[in-house]
């Protein structure tokens, strides 16, 4: 049977030498992810109740990146709680406020071509930029996998979204998820999806993750990319050695595709989602001059290294416009460190951003930089959900750090591209 | 079978309403008060165990939050009737033995009617109607967890039978 990249992972990880579309089979975990939101508060309980530890402490990875760093005592009652499940379990692998945990999993070497990985987190799509099936599941369903290193899926048929030429300067993975969210739409349940063509080869391993980040917001089960050197050369990088055969994780010729789109790199404009979902979304001129109050660069989706250098290069030299925010939290402390080493953070700072914590904070409408009824802000995250970082009645518009940093230079929804017009690519 | 009176949602429920993020960190039956009230603030306040949740397409989506099912299943509701359901919203609710029910019949169903579900036979009657409608039954595989209640009772079988 020809089989698609999702079909063969899930085949090996249920022991079996093919699967089709439609089939329910049970699969062994070779990762499980959880952070202190939805893990150790919710799941620690449960496994007590089961009477079990977890099954291999080895291949649980433990984040804290919700609550980080605590702001009142709840939260900090929830990062202790984290603490001590992490030791009482014997879990080495727990990451205290060192970044939000879709970014941390690449960046210290968890994630490599072929795996099946079960994540707490919604978002934990975006571990499929490594050739891996990453999906999210509630605090009950980790509960099941913790205690038995397994979980169970309707084997899904692949959306495949091939991505043509070139992104034209100012433009970037962002803005071609926000444009995919209207163009298919957010409700793919039970669907994989994967990205090919030539800009995905062309991509960075950092926008490859954007593209599956956001296919949770396709509403996909997982989106991925077939791993190339590009990916290899990540994993050296992040201290992994691929497996010798990692590039041979790859659909099949002639394997069956649910749908097939071709989406042109050059032919678009940068895009925005305005109120309250993340397929309301618009070339930038349509929301250009909405005045805001708040620019967001953050989230595992937005402030990773590359969302930073793309926000300076439009902010060097620049200052933020009077009356706007610049809230920048960006996504691990090694981000940190690097935008440091490299003049980055200088530039943002510069410019008149104040840096934040890293950790899922405001995006999450858990940590700094909440929004008051009535305000607007316009941010690098995933979701604009009523509600969802702040206020009911906030609203917040969806961009590239492209188009984020060009709006908090305006004050108001910007176009991005005449501020690069004259500088260096990013 | 579950009976009780209809809550009728739109399209695109999601689970920022469903749990909002600023009542998180709160225990959970005090975020269950805050369920939906960005887009209903009387549902949390009225809602009487038993009660059915009636909604459109893609009902759940967002987060893996599980606190969006477990809201439902604290305020009481006895099963959420959807035109189509997000993955991670529709496991949770099944693995916390919430019913969750696909249906092409949704828009037979009016805010207020009095609903009754049969999950395993995929039957719905609305009675304030007198129309016989039709939902999803749960898939056989997921029958035994949601009849044990959940996937906590099933797992604690499925652990004492020492089967796992």
């Amino acid at each position: 049977m020809k089989m698609t990249l999702v079909q063969k992972i899930i085949a090996r990880a249920a022991g079996k030498p093919s699967v089709a579309p439609g089939e329910i089979v049970t699969c062994k975990v070779d990762l499980a992810m959880i952070h202190d939101s939805g893990g150790p508060r919710r799941v620690g309980p449960r496994l007590k109740e089961l009477g079990v530890k977890v099954w291999d402490k080895d291949r649980v990875v433990v984040v804290s990146d919700h609550y980080v760093p605590a702001v009142d005592t709840e939260s900090a009652a929830i990062l202790k709680l984290t603490r001590d499940w992490v030791k009482e379990q014997g879990i080495t692998r727990f990451y205290d406020m060192k970044g939000i945990c879709h970014v941390i999993l690449p960046e210290h070497g968890h994630l490599a071509p072929g795996l099946f990985i079960a994540g707490g987190d919604s978002h934990s799509t975006m571990g499929g930029a490594y050739g891996c099936y990453m999906a999210g599941f509630g605090a009950t369903e980790m509960t099941g996998v913790l205690a038995t290193g397994e979980t169970w899926t309707v084997v899904p048929e692949t959306i495949l979204v091939r991505i043509h030429g070139r992104l034209a300067r100012g433009l970037s993975a962002k803005d071609i998820m926000l444009m995919l969210c209207k163009r298919i739409g957010m409700e793919n349940s039970f669907k994989a999806v994967e990205y090919a063509g030539s800009a995905v080869a062309a991509m960075s391993m950092q926008e490859r993750m954007v593209l599956s980040n956001m296919a949770a917001e396709l509403g996909c089960e997982t989106g991925l990319v077939a791993p190339d050197e590009t990916t290899l050369a990540a994993m050296r990088a992040a201290g992994r050695a691929p497996d010798a055969d990692a590039l041979s994780w790859r659909g099949d010729d002639g394997a069956a595709y649910a749908a097939i789109h071709d989406v042109d790199a050059a032919d678009f404009a940068p895009q925005v989602a305005g109120p309250h979902s993340p397929d309301n979304t618009l070339p930038v001129d349509g929301y250009a001059g909405r005045r805001i109050d708040q620019a967001y660069i953050g989230a595992c989706v937005g402030a990773k290294l590359e969302d930073l250098q793309m926000a300076a290069s439009v902010l060097r030299g620049r200052k933020v416009a009077d009356g706007v925010r610049l809230l920048i939290a960006p996504a691990s402390a090694k981000t940190t460190a690097a935008a440091s080493a490299d003049g980055t953070l200088a530039a943002l700072t510069a410019a008149g951003a104040i840096l934040l914590p890293s950790g899922c904070g405001a995006c999450a409408g858990l940590g700094a930089g909440l929004l008051a009824e009535g305000e607007v802000c316009i941010s690098t995250t995933n979701r604009n959900f009523k509600g969802r970082m702040g206020a009911n009645s906030a609203e917040v518009y969806l961009g590239s750090p492209f188009t984020v940093a060009a709006s908090a230079l305006e004050g108001r929804i910007a176009d991005p591209r005449p501020y690069l017009a004259t500088a260096g690519a990013p | 079978m579950i009976a009780g009176r209809v809550w009728r949602f739109g399209d695109g429920i999601d689970t920022d309403v469903l749990a909002p993020g600023i009542y998180m960190k709160k225990p959970v039956e005090e975020l269950a008060r805050h369920c939906l009230e960005a887009v209903d603030p009387n549902f949390a306040k009225n809602v009487k165990p038993g009660d059915v949740v009636v909604a459109g397409k893609n009902f759940g989506l967002g987060s893996s939050r599980e606190q969006a099912a477990q809201a439902l299943v604290i305020l009481g509701v006895g099963a959420v009737i959807a035109e189509s359901f997000a993955r991670i919203f529709y496991r949770n609710a099944l693995n916390l033995g919430l019913p969750a029910l696909f249906s092409d019949d949704v828009a037979k169903i009016k805010a207020g009617d009095q609903l009754s579900v049969d999950p395993t036979a995929g039957v719905m009657r609305n009675q304030t109607t007198g129309a016989v409608l039709a939902c999803r039954p749960i898939p056989p595989h997921l029958m035994d967890m949601v009849s044990a209640g959940g996937l906590m009772p099933f797992l604690k079988r499925k652990f004492a039978q020492g089967a796992a």
